[in-house]
């Protein structure tokens, strides 16, 4: 691949049933590329967990992801209310999703994690009132 | 084993993924928390779940899984249908409780997915 791909996506934050749709298109695209399925599933699993996490905690946001002849970079944005305190969220099975998420499948502390888990580099950088971007990358070799 | 094995012996009712029914599959997980699948990215073909809403669908095509079944009877929407049909997933109910469906499909040889 000589040039950068990039698709940009603005996820509805008002939908919990259509969340998460940026993310299967994402996976589609990335296949048309080529891109091996092991590096999509990182990626889609890693945008997923994002997009949920901004349909819940931020009433939407943006996602946008570049790939290169190196990495697939995504970047998440929203303008919700931010994160307090950045290492308890990062702790598994701490969550402040209320108890109806809860009931739709979400919630129980694995987004953040997760998404760190499934990517070679995250950085969040979050202003209490203002919102969150989360940068991940995920490196094609 | 073949799905088309798992729809057997959960007696249960196809709702998508005619074409798919021979379809090898090799381990299974069972869990209404999509947060908790979402965790393990083992090759995990089918999924049982009680949840029933669209996130069951998307978890079950972000995991590159190959079938979902819905345990008590819990009956998926036509939006779902569409959503695994676009996603070649196979989606079908059955009539056991979660613990016996597993029960069944553990016994006739489908393991879980290791710890990763």
């Amino acid at each position: 691949m000589s040039e950068n791909v990039t698709f940009h996506f603005d996820v509805d934050g008002e939908n919990f049933s259509s969340a998460g749709e940026a993310s299967v298109l994402v996976k589609k695209k990335l296949r048309q590329l080529g891109i091996s399925p092991e590096i999509i599933r990182r990626v889609s699993i890693a945008m997923y967990e994002g997009e949920i996490n901004m349909v819940i905690h931020a009433e939407g946001g943006s996602a946008d992801v570049t790939v290169t002849d190196k990495e697939v970079a995504i970047v998440l944005s929203d303008r919700g209310p931010g994160i307090p305190d950045v290492s308890l969220a990062m702790q598994e099975g701490y969550s402040t999703a209320r108890d109806n998420i809860r009931a739709l499948g979400f919630g129980a502390g694995m987004g953040l994690p997760n998404m760190k888990k499934y990517t070679d580099s995250m950085e969040i950088e979050t202003k209490l009132g203002v919102g969150t971007t989360i940068t991940m990358k995920v490196k094609l070799s | 084993m073949k799905i088309s094995r798992i729809k057997d012996l959960l007696g249960a009712e196809l709702f998508c993924g005619e074409d798919k029914l021979d379809t090898e599959v090799y381990s299974a997980c069972c869990s209404d928390m999509m947060s908790d699948v979402l965790a393990f990215v083992k090759d995990q073909g089918v999924l049982l779940t009680g949840l029933v809403n669209a996130q069951v669908v998307r978890t079950a095509e972000m995991m590159d899984m190959a079938c979902i079944v819905f345990v008590r009877s819990k009956t998926p929407s036509a939006d779902m249908i569409e959503l695994a049909r676009e996603s070649g997933i196979v989606v079908m109910k059955s009539g056991y409780r979660a613990y016996e469906a597993c029960g069944a499909l553990y016994s006739a040889g489908l393991k879980p997915v290791g710890n990763n």
